[in-house]
């Protein structure tokens, strides 16, 4: 590791998570992540009725998530309401979520998510997964596991986990590049790949294990704090 | 089965142990997966969160939170939200709204006068008689079941029915006569309680909402005969 990060975290240290479960007294199931100075907030509701009818389908539930940043979360007023950056990343995030969930259960129904980024330090997308993993798993909707997420980067020609806007802006050397990834607790699977940047593709793998290095560790706060909101002890 | 393994058994199924989904509940070929669980190699893996239970061989999930997926003979309570030519549409807090047909209705109700009988906005206690994907559908015969009047209903989770009305209905019985009310508990998470005056009413509503806020604690009804012991003194 040639570069020294400015807040002198090593290349593969996340930022201090926190995460709570049943923030949401009205949600169906709620969850607060934090990576940092970035917080997420997500809100469960349903399994219910889906309208308008003509997107019902008899064979499979429906995920719908939304996803938006609140204006006061970042530095310049965000414009509130949907943008073409919000819809992307709803949509990526319901593709990131729905191989975990039993969605076949749930006929003709629809699964509601509410992500809102509280404070945003980059890797929102990523911290809006695991506070959605969770609120899903507080709603008790079936779940082959949870979702674990986090954001690779690159300074220069090093890699990084979880960046912070600072990082995600060094445009130095190679640039910047950012490349969140969302993987099935406990397992190899992926649900979400994606990139902002320039990465030789012989070196993806080496993104991918780098992710699966760091994700036992968010599945360990996911996990404490689902415990905790219900007073069963930690291991 | 060795001793060995009999005795881990035992002292597992005592602390029931809180997991989330894709948690290794246990690990071991003895073992089958139940109600919420799956198979995937040794281990066997929650897809639930809630308190994992081992009984025997059997390991199953019991979920702490969730919406209400209707079953066959569930005692429900809903409110009636339309009213068709053949019965009366149910809202009974689940993904799909229930039908209650005309000829399920205890008594004659002459097609012209349904809204007399009952109107959109009623409440009523019901019984699912059959559930499927696309439709639940109720039937008002039977004791205990009808049109709610008075008293006043009130929500609870309801995967935490099953602890409400205790083993073959004991928690709900001590309650009952602690107050004074009568008390219908909905498998769909909704209860109507009706007394004789406000405060025993008021009186049962907490003791309920207690017992839903702790379920996961062993020993539940000495626990609430002590919280009604506190409750009278205060």
């Amino acid at each position: 590791m040639a570069v020294k990060r400015s807040d002198g975290r090593a290349f593969d240290e996340v930022r201090e998570m926190s995460a709570k479960v049943g923030v949401i007294p009205n949600a169906d199931g709620s969850a607060l992540f934090a990576f940092g100075n970035t917080i997420a907030i997500a809100a469960v509701y349903g399994p219910r009725q889906l309208h308008p009818q003509h997107m019902q389908n008899p064979l499979k539930g429906y995920l719908r998530v939304n996803y938006d940043l609140m204006s006061f979360s970042v530095y310049d007023r965000k414009r509130p309401g949907p943008s073409r950056r919000s819809s992307e990343i709803s949509k990526v995030t319901e593709w990131a979520l729905s191989p975990a969930i039993y969605l076949e259960q749930f006929p003709n129904s629809v699964i509601d998510v509410q992500i809102y980024i509280l404070q945003a330090d980059a890797g929102t997308r990523t911290a809006g997964i695991n506070a959605a993993s969770m609120a899903l798993a507080h709603a008790g909707i079936p779940m082959k596991s949870l979702v674990c997420s986090v954001a690779i980067g690159k300074l220069d020609q090093d890699l990084i986990v979880d960046l912070t806007k600072e990082e995600e802006d060094f445009e130095e050397g190679e640039g910047a590049t950012d490349f969140p990834v969302a993987v099935l607790a406990n397992t190899n699977e992926f649900s979400l790949l994606q990139m902002d940047g320039k990465l030789p593709p012989e070196r993806l793998n080496e993104v991918l294990e780098l992710a699966l290095k760091v994700t036992p560790k968010i599945f360990e706060v996911q996990k404490n704090a689902l415990k905790a909101c219900v007073g069963g002890k930690d291991e | 089965m060795t001793e060995g393994i009999k005795e881990e058994i035992q002292t597992r199924a005592k602390e029931r142990k809180v997991v989330v989904p894709g948690e290794v509940v246990v690990s071991g070929d003895e073992y089958l997966p139940g109600e919420y669980t799956r198979r995937e190699g040794e281990n066997i893996l929650a897809i639930k969160f809630g308190l994992a239970d081992i009984s025997g061989r059997v390991v199953k999930i019991i979920p702490l939170f969730g919406a209400f997926i209707p079953r066959k003979n569930n005692v429900v309570i809903g409110r009636v939200t339309d009213i068709t030519y053949a019965g009366w549409l149910v809202d009974i807090d689940s993904a799909l709204s229930a039908f209650l047909p005309l000829e399920e209705a205890p008594r004659y109700v002459n097609r012209s006068e349904m809204d007399a009988y009952l109107d959109i906005g009623d409440v009523i206690a019901a019984k699912i008689w059959s559930a499927k994907s696309k439709s639940v559908d109720l039937s008002m015969k039977g004791r205990g079941l009808g049109k709610l009047e008075d008293g006043f209903i009130f929500r609870i989770i309801p995967s935490r029915v099953p602890r409400v009305i205790g083993k073959e209905g004991t928690m709900v019985n001590l309650i009952k006569d602690k107050t004074g009310c009568k008390i219908i508990v909905g498998q769909n998470g909704w209860i109507w309680v009706k007394g004789k005056d406000m405060d025993s009413e008021i009186k049962a509503r907490k003791a309920i909402e207690f017992v839903a806020d702790n379920v996961s604690i062993n020993g539940l009804t000495e626990k609430v005969e002590e919280w009604f012991e506190k409750y009278d003194g205060s």
